[in-house]
């Protein structure tokens, strides 16, 4: 079962980003680029997805491993003169060590206690961007459009703000986040998160260390955060706190929610979906949010599983 | 901008006409300014006849939700009045002006989107209008990405500052170092040299708490306090006890939601008997910038302590602060009354001086175009280098909150700032500064970055 769900799995993701390069050559430019920042957005909640739909851990402090990321590719760029492949490695590196500590104390706690925990410790994070405004440049943020140089492929020099190049690195990461995710969730590792996430006394009781499986879970799913927000730098060239707010820690999870928790491909059809109804209400009402917050309900109630969920219950059974 | 015409800009300031005598004594006005000139010479509408009927599209980035909301709904309505009235004289090089708007909820991570929603989807030929800081400072690089012309009505210091690029100009309002800069000797000789700054504690804050501590440096004043307030705070009283014993001024600005809290806790803090008798039973002077107060009625309850206090103001909201015909046609044509609110709800308070810089700034883009010969998006370049070649702008009604000196150099204009003390449930003009006061030596040269 586990082998042909992993081929279809392939098989479907695949077709999905053969689906996603070839769209570059038609979309037009707006569209263009709105599907870059869904893909590098959908790779964020899959980072999320590992961690609330596999291992049964919600968090509301996950801004906080995607601004770390960010934070510590820009500010090394900005003031070290890194370039951006050693601002992308340090960035992933400095994310994964936070997400490792934060781990070793958040994952004392559980269920609503570790919610308030990844709460207050991402609220933290943010103030301290703030306190550390002389060095941050605190709300306002920065640009790294002078720092970041050109990116030779083939003898040719592009920019990052260059679109094909942003929509192709958007591509390559979630590419590279859909794959991977799919090889572990599929692993025995992965059983025995979804065993937590089923039954945590029941997997502890067969002998497994839940603890170091958690912090597996966390530190690979902050890493995977991280790096996302790293790439975001790179890409959009601004490092501000609004990507260390709570409402970036919320998104993900309702981007999860409605495209289907525990479904590999459920974050990046809700990143869409929610990216799109924003984009064509807005333009309707500027009561968007409420729009999108009773959509969102209703969703919920009729698709408790998400969209992708409620797929694989009723057609798919194999999706993973 | 010469001596003569400063001379004319004071006469014309002077005047206080009404709607209809502005608009047949156009030879009087005509000689406040170049715009000014422009919108009152019959010769518009010939130029309009004679233009295109395609449209100059101006996406307007607007703040209609979030904490800028305030703000926002006062930039849409002046935005609207502007381009209304723009296009009731001709238009822009004979061309009808459209404004597309798109709320971007005082959110830097929305801001870049929807510049590039407003570039590239609605095919605008400018983004204008964002206001809050962190919303420039998230959404200009996309501009420039995009290279597409990004005027911002923000105040902030991040244009002049050399952070930002090429694309992004602020040309009709000033920045808060330049504010700061204007008002500061003011205070030190009028209120007091011992000051304590409260500010937010974000980049807005810190242009206040830094260029106000080295106006003090400057001038043999001593900052006794710099008490910055997160955003996130909803109560304020125990940032006021940090006030030291040897303060005589408080420094004081707020924005977003918690601003009436702010005001109202802290004039319950300071009325106390126990208060007054720590500070060794002196009443503590406030000079505020009016942010704090921005859409607030001066007169709701809570706030009569404030009776005294002064406040800067970039644009008097009481009408007889600076009554001049422009100001006076400015005000009547947003639809706002003499005490700063709407002729339509007097509940309704504007964001008086903020709002100026959206009608500014179209006028500002109605010049750039007309000067450069501005056809389509392939003339950018010529359209920038004719803006960053402008000197500045005079007063009329292109212009009411009044001239402006324009630099090329750092894309930020300086212009004049008021004082206003609250005296019988009003705000009354005490003092207005020169353009010179709030001029500072450019610290970048955009004309040098590459387009």
């Amino acid at each position: 079962m586990r082998r042909k769900s992993l081929k279809y799995a392939l098989f479907m993701q695949g077709g999905v980003l053969l689906l996603l390069f070839l769209l570059q050559f038609f979309l037009p430019a707006y569209h263009h680029s709105s599907f870059s920042k869904i893909m590098i957005l959908a790779s964020y909640a899959i980072g999320y997805n590992f961690l609330l739909g596999y291992t049964g851990l919600m968090s509301l402090g996950h801004a906080m491993f995607f601004a770390s990321g960010m934070y510590s590719a820009g500010l090394s760029i900005f003031y070290f003169g890194f370039t951006p492949l050693e601002g992308m490695i340090f960035g992933t590196l400095f994310t994964l060590t936070v997400s490792l500590i934060f781990g070793l104390f958040a994952l004392r706690t559980k269920a609503v206690s570790f919610l308030i925990v990844t709460l207050m410790f991402g609220q933290t994070f943010y103030l301290a961007i703030l306190y550390y405004n002389e060095f941050t440049y605190g709300q306002d943020g920065f640009s790294l459009t002078d720092y970041l140089g050109t990116l030779s492929i083939l003898g040719k020099e592009y920019l990052y703000s260059d679109p094909a190049i942003r929509y192709n690195f958007a591509l390559i990461l979630l590419a590279s986040y859909l794959l991977i995710t799919t090889l572990i969730v599929l692993s025995p590792v992965g059983r025995i998160l979804i065993a937590i996430r089923e039954n945590e006394p029941r997997t502890q009781l067969l002998g497994y260390n839940v603890f170091s499986y958690k912090l597996f879970a966390l530190t690979f799913s902050g890493t995977l955060a991280g790096i996302s927000g790293a790439m975001h730098a790179l890409l959009y060239s601004y490092i501000g706190t609004t990507f260390a707010e709570i409402h970036h820690s919320i998104s993900p999870l309702l981007w999860t929610l409605l495209g289907g928790a525990g479904t590999i491909i459920g974050p990046l059809l809700g990143t869409g979906i929610m990216f799109y109804l924003i984009d064509f209400i807005s333009g309707i009402t500027s009561n968007y949010l409420l729009v999108v917050g009773v959509v969102l309900v209703l969703t919920i109630i009729w698709f408790p599983l998400g969209i992708m969920g409620t797929i694989r219950q009723k057609w798919l059974k194999w999706l993973p | 901008m010469n001596k003569k015409e400063e001379e004319k800009v004071d006469q014309q300031s002077e005047l206080n006409l009404s709607r209809r005598t502005v608009l047949s004594t156009g030879a009087a006005l005509a000689g406040a300014g170049i715009i000014g000139s422009q919108l009152i010479d019959p010769a518009a509408k010939t130029a309009y006849a004679a233009g295109s009927d395609e449209p100059i599209r101006i996406g307007f980035q607007a703040h209609r939700t979030g904490i800028g909301a305030l703000y926002g709904r006062w930039y849409e309505r002046t935005t609207n009045a502007a381009a209304k009235y723009i296009n009731s004289i001709g238009g822009i090089a004979g061309r009808p002006i459209e404004i597309i708007t798109e709320d971007d909820g005082t959110d830097p991570k929305r801001g870049a989107d929807v510049v590039e929603k407003l570039a590239t989807k609605h095919k605008v030929d400018f983004v204008y209008g964002t206001l809050f800081s962190h919303v420039v400072m998230g959404s200009a690089p996309r501009a420039g990405e995009l290279k597409i012309p990004y005027f911002v009505v923000s105040e902030g210091y991040h244009v002049a500052s050399g952070a930002l690029n090429r694309y992004v100009f602020q040309p009709c309002i000033t920045d808060v170092r330049s504010q700061i800069t204007a008002v500061a000797n003011w205070i030190f000789s009028n209120l007091g040299k011992n000051v304590a700054l409260i500010y937010p504690d974000y980049a807005f804050g810190y242009d206040h708490r830094d260029y106000a501590s080295a106006a003090a440096a400057k001038s043999g004043a001593k900052i006794t306090a710099k008490i910055a307030i997160p955003p996130t705070a909803s109560s304020f009283t125990r940032y006021f006890i940090q006030i030291p014993k040897n303060t005589d001024v408080i420094y004081h600005v707020m924005v977003g939601p918690g601003v009436l809290t702010f005001v109202r806790e802290m004039g319950e803090h300071f009325g106390s008997v126990d208060v007054f008798e720590h500070y060794g039973s002196k009443h503590l002077k406030l000079f505020g910038f009016i942010d704090s107060l921005e859409g607030v009625n001066i007169n709701s309850p809570g706030l009569e302590f404030l009776d005294g206090s002064h406040f800067w103001e970039a644009m008097p909201r009481y009408a007889d602060g600076y009554p001049t015909a422009a100001e006076k046609f400015y005000r009547d044509t947003v639809g706002i009354d003499d005490s700063g609110a709407s002729k339509s709800d007097s509940k309704d308070v504007a964001a008086y001086s903020h709002m100026f810089g959206c009608w500014e700034t179209l006028f500002a883009i109605k010049e750039a175009v007309e000067q450069s010969g501005y056809k389509s998006k392939k003339d950018y370049q010529t359209l920038i280098e004719t803006f960053e070649g402008f000197s500045g702008f005079n007063e009329g009604i292109a212009h009411p909150q009044g001239s402006k000196v324009f630099s090329g150099k750092t894309h930020q204009c300086y212009g004049q700032q008021f004082v206003s003390q609250v005296k019988n449930g009003k705000f009354n003009v005490v003092h207005r500064t020169s353009i010179a006061d709030g001029m500072y030596e450019p610290e970048t040269d955009y004309t040098k970055k590459s387009l």
